[in-house]
């Protein structure tokens, strides 16, 4: 069956002829939304984005007009926004292609959200390995700035804002809005305690500071062109507007694919849109989110209630892929991750590879993230080098349970959640792994097999 | 300290830009990283003494940040992804070729000085995993047969090292 993608920030991505410059983008209507907006009052986009109901696309899902409505505007200090394009969750790779296909019109959304919320100044936080979406931007950002869209008295508003490409140099955490800030203000990325530093408040310099993702900076343009309801209208209530699902894994088609929230299901995704599995093979599981999303396994059955009262009962395809049907079903979208495993698929290599990544990546500030991520690290580790035990698996939920919520960030949670779903869903391929060593071990061979993932 | 008067030229336009001096640290290391090839001591004093700041405090970032480097690499900077869904794809097994054509173990550099091979967290392309960065140029869908091509091509000399000239 045939499911039309709803291209709205992605519209001209992989067009034939639409390259990332200036003219084409003004060719294409690029910079009128910022010329409406200049003349519009700062509220009335603020109050736009809010009747919108857009949600952060970066991972949480927060609403991103009562993010703008916590603003401090009363301490007097310069206010500051900053794009959070550190795309580094794994399995997401859709602000990669806005920002070297499509560059103008990022700045354009984040120079009609930097006239809304009155910014002095705004950054685009990059991560470090986008060494051409670097040079993508610096370049955009001149040619915006050759024709007074950012800069001194834009397009003679009155109001000026210019824009710092600011490169990161690798670490995951610097995803995260306290830690994004702590980099930016030259520190290591240990992100902020909150309260009382909620970026809206006590944010960059101390100052109030707006920390939104690339797409939904982009989304705000869509916002000022259409208006807010009319942008309500996109997807389901409480579910508004787009999302960009990255599919990767075992699929036939992996790829960025735009549909209205709850326009399409996840069964419809991986077998219509994505072309299936490899032949031959069946589905696994599914990590809906960016590697930190809770795993479904693909014979579940999910029954609940939704935010509406209404009941549902879902297999795994049923799901509808928004916001709120994927937490309902104990994982989450996150940033828009799919990816997608097959009946070939060793769940205890995936979990050590994605510990791998976590134990890695965690910034080192809190105990119970710094020992016990890498701790977790080494069970799995251990447990595909052959030396495997029965009650690995109840240890890695306890390990994992005492990080959850002890930390002063979420990556607690984003290094706990696979592990404590990978064990609630999996745990009999993991007594298993130890099982087979053990019989292994009897009989005189090697108990470590070949691995794949890790 | 011998800095590229353009390299000179892009921190002294870019400090005064940001609110603070110390916000310019990252940055700086990008600069003098990509001057130098790596962040040796005397670099790291030098960009301390620019912003105002102690060594210390700019050792402490380079430590942080896996991009940030004390050791030159070799000629060739070989990055392969091996997060889950590059794994999937199979990035294991590409990694390991690179490993038998250059005789060498990842994260490590060959004992000609050729190739540092490294094994890096998600590059965000993960549809066309698995994902090879050969300095700043990005290859994709780099299965074992096309690692050794690349692979080839570098013992040639003939594939560029994907640094800015």
């Amino acid at each position: 069956m045939e499911h039309k993608e709803t291209r709205l920030i992605f519209k001209h991505i992989d067009e034939p002829g639409y390259t990332n410059d200036i003219d084409c983008y003004m060719q294409h209507g690029g910079y009128e939304q910022l010329k409406k907006a200049v003349t519009m009052k700062p509220e009335d986009i603020c109050a736009e984005v809010l009747t919108s109901g857009v949600r952060g696309r970066g991972g949480a899902g927060f609403p991103a007009g009562m993010k703008w409505k916590f603003l401090d505007r009363k301490s007097g200090k310069p206010i500051y926004l900053i794009c959070n394009a550190d795309e580094s969750e794994p399995g997401t790779f859709k602000d990669r292609q806005i920002i070297h296909q499509d560059p103008h019109q990022l700045i354009e959304g984040m120079m009609c959200a930097a006239f809304a919320i009155q910014a002095k100044l705004a950054f685009i936080y990059i991560r470090g390995e986008f060494f051409q979406g670097y040079r993508i931007l610096e370049k955009a950002i001149e040619e915006a700035r050759s024709k007074n869209f950012l800069g001194d008295n834009i397009l003679g508003s009155g109001y000026s804002c210019d824009i710092i490409v600011h490169r990161g140099a690798g670490a995951y955490i610097c995803g995260e809005e306290t830690g994004l800030i702590e980099s930016l203000e030259g520190f290591r990325a240990n992100p902020r305690i909150k309260p009382p530093y909620f970026p809206a408040a006590l944010g960059a310099y101390q100052c109030p500071t707006i920390v939104n993702n690339v797409e939904t900076l982009c989304d705000v343009k869509h916002i000022v062109e259409m208006g807010g309801e009319a942008f309500a209208k996109i997807g389901t209530p409480g579910n508004t507007g787009t999302r960009i699902w990255c599919v990767s894994g075992h699929v036939q088609k992996p790829g960025y694919y735009e549909f209205a929230c709850a326009d399409i299901t996840l069964g419809q995704l991986i077998y219509d849109v994505c072309g299936g599995l490899k032949p031959g093979r069946k589905l696994k599981a599914v990590i809906p989110g960016g590697s930190s999303a809770k795993i479904l396994r693909a014979d579940e059955r999910f029954k609940g209630k939704l935010k509406d009262g209404s009941e549902f009962d879902w297999g795994i395809e049923d799901i509808p892929m928004d916001f709120d049907s994927l937490a309902a079903v104990g994982s989450m979208s996150g940033s828009g991750g799919v990816i997608v495993m097959d009946d070939t698929t060793d769940m205890v290599e995936a979990l050590a590879n994605i510990n791998y990544f976590y134990a890695h990546e965690s910034c080192g500030q809190c105990t119970p993230c710094r020992e016990g991520v890498p701790w977790m690290r080494k069970v799995t580790q251990r447990m595909v080098d052959g030396e495997a035990r029965e009650e690995d698996a109840d240890l890695l939920k306890s390990i994992a349970d005492q990080i959850a919520g002890r930390t002063i960030c979420a990556f607690g949670e984003a290094a706990s959640w696979p592990v404590q779903s990978f064990i609630a869903k999996f745990k009999d391929e993991f007594v298993e792994k130890a099982k087979e060593q053990a019989a292994r071990r009897k009989e005189g061979k090697a108990t470590a097999t070949e691995t794949t993932l890790i | 300290m011998n800095l590229k008067p353009e390299t000179i030229e892009k921190i002294d336009k870019l400090v005064p830009r940001y609110p603070t001096m110390r916000s310019a640290a990252l940055p700086l290391c990008h600069l003098v990283q990509e001057d130098q090839g790596y962040l040796s001591n005397e670099a790291m004093e030098w960009i301390a003494q620019r912003l105002d700041l102690q060594p210390i405090n700019i050792i402490e970032i380079v430590s942080f940040y896996p991009m940030l480097r004390t050791e030159p690499t070799g000629q060739y900077h070989v990055r392969v992804c091996r997060t889950l869904p590059c794994a999937l794809a199979g990035a294991y097994q590409t990694c390991h070729r690179f490993e038998e054509e250059f005789g060498c173990k990842v994260g490590h550099t060959s004992a000609d000085g050729k190739v540092t091979l490294e094994f890096v967290e998600c590059h965000a392309d993960c549809g066309k995993g698995p994902v090879v960065m050969v300095g700043e140029d990005e290859y994709t869908d780099i299965d074992p047969e096309k690692a050794s091509e690349l692979a080839s091509k570098m013992k040639s000399g003939e594939l560029s090292n994907g640094l800015p000239a």
